[in-house]
């Protein structure tokens, strides 16, 4: 593991460079595959509203997946984040259009650990509405 | 029903080794929309210290979500895959999971309990490779929504 921030360079309240991601049905049946979780939730539409969904939505692990890559983006190695946790709270509806659903995430380094570790609170939220919960990572610094 | 919480404790017998390849790791990289060299680039991972290319942090779905179908699937407990909605994922790491890793994986129910009319089943799932070394363990909470 070689993170490229170091532990002494940052204090709690350091902001991680946030990011915004784009959401389509294409994103999440490519992720169907990839992931092996083809539950039709993700991408039937009549089998979604048929159980009290708005739309088709986004896997949850989907979601945390694309917040971790704030995390992983700033430590520089992937290998350096120890432990990553979330609830899903919301679920993100994605529309059958080109554009999807916007997806945003910020994130802050919420406390300085033993063993130059630090714990990373992320806020994902798609249209003002917080969709993952209790969101950390704990990460390896240099 | 709800789900009967004496089976909180209960271990299921390890998966046979999935093994991680390196175009597995590239494929789940590119469906997270994820440019990151060290998920393609054994070069890369190298510089960094692994020894071949790392997956992403939320890659050990692959092999824990399959292992999980056990406990829908175990008749005694009678979850309704119907109403089973995720709602609390960890990942408790002692390294990324990287390309020629031959993983099993071992799932224990960690608690059964109920809320709001709610069973929550939370499973841990250790994922080990063959040769018995420790990679991640996954939590992962199931709501298995009331009926009504």
């Amino acid at each position: 593991m070689a993170a490229a921030i170091r532990y002494d360079d940052v204090e709690v309240g350091s902001a991680l460079p946030g990011q915004t991601f784009p959401v389509r049905r294409a994103d999440l049946v490519r992720y169907c595959g990839a992931s092996g979780d083809f539950n039709v939730i993700h991408w039937n539409e009549r089998v979604a509203r048929s159980v009290g969904l708005p739309d088709v939505i986004a896997h949850g692990m989907f979601t945390m997946a694309l917040a971790a890559r704030v995390v992983t983006d700033w430590a520089g190695d992937p290998g350096a984040v120890v432990d990553y946790g979330v609830r899903f709270t919301r679920p993100v509806p994605v529309p059958d259009d080109d554009v999807g659903s916007t997806v945003e995430v910020e994130a802050a380094v919420a406390a300085k650990l033993p063993d130059r570790r630090v714990r990373v609170d992320l806020k994902a939220t798609y249209a003002g509405t917080t969709v993952l919960g209790r969101a950390q990572a704990v990460v390896a610094l240099a | 029903m709800p789900i009967d919480r004496s089976y909180a404790g209960r271990s299921y017998p390890a998966t046979p080794p999935y093994e991680v390849g390196v175009a597995k790791i590239r494929e789940f990289a590119d469906a997270i929309g994820d440019p990151n060299p060290l998920y393609r680039d054994p070069g890369a991972a190298r510089a960094l210290g692994h020894p071949d290319v790392v997956a992403p942090p939320t890659f050990p779905i692959v092999v824990t979500y399959p292992a999980g179908h056990v406990i829908v699937e175990d008749p005694q407990l009678g979850i309704d895959y119907s109403r089973v909605v995720h709602g609390e994922q960890r990942f408790a790491y002692s390294r990324p999971v990287r390309a020629g890793d031959a993983l099993t994986v071992t799932l224990t129910i960690e608690s059964i309990r109920s809320a709001g009319g709610h069973d929550m089943v939370t499973t841990a799932s250790e994922v080990r490779t063959v040769e018995g070394e420790h990679v991640v363990t996954a939590y992962s909470t199931l709501v298995v929504r009331g009926e009504g």
